[in-house]
């Protein structure tokens, strides 16, 4: 076996058949987190109270003897699945029951564990769930990753995890669970928090975008300005959010209290514009510098034939440079959409909503399950935005190679 | 035809070309030959404004091309440059069209357009219309790249170094299509090379061009016979310049009339097509004194004697 071939998780090219099956390296490692999860951490945490620590239970003491042995055999058949399994198929199978049975032991275990109409009790999953949870996933992200499945598949599977994780929680499979219980509370204000995080994401995205779009073709035909463009805002980059957030709140504070106009845009200190704007900066730079290595990508010969052919300098523009430049810009766009999912959720910080409110909220109050609620689809969120233009940018780069 | 004045090119304190002034003639190849930096790829690009020149102007049938907009005046001009330049996200026929439908062409007459060009520089459409560049071998890439040059049927090509990037052996075949293309379309084509062999071999005039000046502009045996500049002489290579006036004539248009002793065949055959250089190497080859000259279907239509060919390759 080479040393590509370990890096890849190539199978060795066979050479005799084997006395008994190869062990997955991975596999191995996958199974040893998982069994250490199962046996020695605890599956959940049950807590009086929604700020008291919990409790730890295992598998075994909260579900009826007969569903723990029957989850630990399942568990066991995934381990010697990653374990000696060379098909990925069969490895993205045993990694997606996997998680489908830690998540219904999850469910049995909090209706288990929650007394009738007691709405105060939390059955929070514990360390153990989470390490079974990230294993199983590693599983899954490596069988997939050894599919090399196209742009299409990639999408179908997205939304296919997507799907039947929304049904399963509009169903109230999980109600029970802490997290589902802290959304129960927090609906009106979820919905709200979903739609800031959202439009905050998209809208400096796209204001950025138009910015950085002509700026990046302007570097393009400028070399000589490039270089003093880009480290400006290389420099922007370095600044933490929280301080940049912080630097910005003062100006667009007196702004707001000297311009009545800025003040009826919604224009202050704290809240949504500070956010916009400072998500704003932080885009530039993926986007204008992805654009000029896109049209740098784009050969001389062609440009000139462009023009040898009698195109204007926008038709060749438009219908040369920029459509051979797509798929890098798409690529910047992407660096950008998760980096601001992500940086939404400190924006709450200074009053830009978003999910990144339960996350503060929580730390706030001490409450875990309220920072999962805001965590998670946050994650979530950001997972399904790169995924979804890592998939796009494939198909265009397909189309011109 | 093509008129350059006093065309003159000058990026800063250099002058890449220096007050150049010829005529190029209707439904011929001319070629401009020169090493590299000696300015030839600038004057061509003056033609069609790819560059635009500091003084001098440009005539195309009696026209200034300063008359109407840049873009407007290379529609009407095609223009081929090494390395083909094929958008690389359209297909062959999508890339043939660019110029027809740039000028809003039918897309029925469009259609056609490209089907004939195709089939006149041997890609099938069929097989090639909805195929990629990179899908392509450098040689067809090349023909694509001509066909769409000429897919708007200009009455003038640009060549810029237009076999640069094939291989000998493709190079010649391109060349040969090339001049059957000339004879089919009668387009007026310029072609800018470094490689003096390619030009005698296409030009009906050569130019031959050093540090932005054209140092002699005549027919091919008149370079070779009569150099007016020491550089056209080294160019021309002296030690080989007889063989170089050979290459210029094909057996057919040297052969003598019926056969030399009156039989039916004597010596080597030897194709009406091949150049009296390679009728002699083949008749030494042979070791015969004489060859009897055969047209495509293998007629005979005359003969050959070293003794002519080698009158041949003296100046007259």
């Amino acid at each position: 076996m080479t040393a590509l071939d370990v890096l890849l998780r190539r199978p060795a090219p066979a050479r005799d058949a084997p006395a008994f099956p190869r062990i997955d390296r991975l596999g191995a490692l996958l199974a040893l987190v998982g069994a250490v999860a199962l046996v020695l951490l605890p599956f959940v945490d049950f807590k009086a109270n929604r700020i008291l620590p919990g409790d730890p239970h295992g598998l075994a003491q909260v579900l009826p003897t007969w569903a723990a042995l029957g989850c630990e055999a399942m568990f066991a058949a995934v381990a010697v699945a990653a374990l000696l399994a060379s098909n990925a198929l069969l490895r993205l199978t045993a990694a997606l029951a996997g998680i489908v049975i830690i998540a219904a032991a999850l469910a049995a275990a909090a209706d288990a564990l929650t007394p009738l109409h007691n709405h105060i009790v939390r059955v929070a999953p514990g360390a153990g769930f989470w390490l079974l949870l990230v294993a199983l996933g590693l599983l899954a992200a490596d069988a997939i990753a050894r599919l090399h499945p196209g742009p299409g598949i990639r999408v179908l599977l997205l939304a296919l995890f997507l799907g039947i994780a929304g049904l399963s929680l509009a169903h109230g499979t999980f109600d029970r669970v802490s997290i589902m219980r802290e959304y129960a509370v927090n609906a009106s204000a979820f919905a709200l928090a979903a739609r800031q995080h959202v439009g905050l994401s998209l809208g400096s995205l796209a204001a950025a975008f138009i910015v950085a779009l002509p700026l990046g073709i302007f570097c393009h035909r400028a070399p000589r300005l490039q270089p003093g463009i880009l480290s400006a805002l290389n420099l922007i980059q370095t600044i933490p959010s929280i301080a940049l957030f912080g630097i910005l709140m003062a100006p667009l504070g007196a702004l707001a209290a000297h311009v009545p106009l800025a003040a009826e845009l919604g224009i202050r200190g704290i809240g949504a514009a500070p956010a916009v704007l400072a998500l704003f900066l932080y885009s530039l730079l993926p986007l204008v510098a992805n654009t000029v290595a896109g049209l740098k990508r784009v050969s001389p010969a062609t440009v000139e034939a462009a023009h040898g052919m009698g195109m204007t300098r926008w038709q060749t523009l438009l219908s040369v440079e920029l459509i051979l430049a797509l798929p890098v810009i798409l690529t910047g766009v992407r660096i950008v959409l998760v980096q601001n999912i992500g940086l939404v959720a400190v924006a709450a910080l200074i009053g830009g909503g978003g999910f990144g409110t339960f996350i503060f909220e929580g730390i706030g109050q001490n409450a875990i399950d309220l920072v999962l609620l805001g965590a998670i689809p946050t994650v979530v969120l950001a997972f399904s935005a790169g995924v979804l233009l890592d998939a796009l940018v494939e198909v265009l780069d397909q189309a011109s190679p | 035809m093509i008129e350059i004045e006093g065309l003159t090119k000058q990026y800063g304190s250099t002058t890449v070309v220096d007050a150049v002034s010829m005529v190029i003639e209707r439904n011929s190849i001319t070629v401009i030959v020169g090493t590299s930096g000696s300015g030839k790829s600038t004057l061509l690009r003056m033609i069609n404004r790819l560059v635009e020149p500091t003084s001098g102007r440009v005539l195309i049938a009696g026209r200034d091309t300063e008359a109407e907009p840049a873009y407007r005046l290379r529609r009407r001009i095609g223009y081929v440059i090494q390395g083909h330049g094929l958008f690389p996200h359209r297909t062959v026929a999508e890339n043939v069209a660019t110029v027809p439908r740039l000028l809003g062409w039918e897309p029925a007459r469009i259609r056609d357009r490209v089907e004939q060009l195709l089939e006149a520089l041997q890609l099938d459409p069929a097989s090639y219309s909805g195929k990629y560049p990179h899908q392509l071998s450098g040689g067809q890439q090349q023909r694509v790249g001509v066909a769409r040059a000429l897919a708007a049927e200009p009455a003038v090509l640009l060549m810029d170094e237009p076999f640069g990037a094939l291989d000998p052996i493709i190079r010649e075949k391109a060349q040969d299509d090339l001049l059957e293309i000339q004879r089919k379309f009668g387009t007026t084509m310029l072609v800018v090379t470094h490689d003096i062999d390619e030009a005698f071999r296409l030009g009906d005039r050569v130019a031959v061009m050093s540090e932005g000046r054209v140092l002699q502009y005549d027919r091919p045996e008149v370079l070779i016979a009569h150099p007016a500049d020491p550089l056209v002489a080294r160019m021309t290579g002296s030690s080989e310049r007889a063989m170089r006036l050979l290459s210029l004539t094909t057996a057919g248009e040297a052969a003598l009339p019926g056969t030399a002793d009156g039989s039916a065949h004597e010596g080597p055959l030897i194709p009406a097509g091949a150049s009296l250089r390679e009728a002699l190497s083949e008749l030494l080859w042979r070791g015969s004194d004489c060859g009897t000259v055969v047209d495509g279907d293998g007629k005979p239509c005359g003969h050959l004697t070293v003794a002519a060919i080698l009158a041949r390759g003296r100046p007259r």
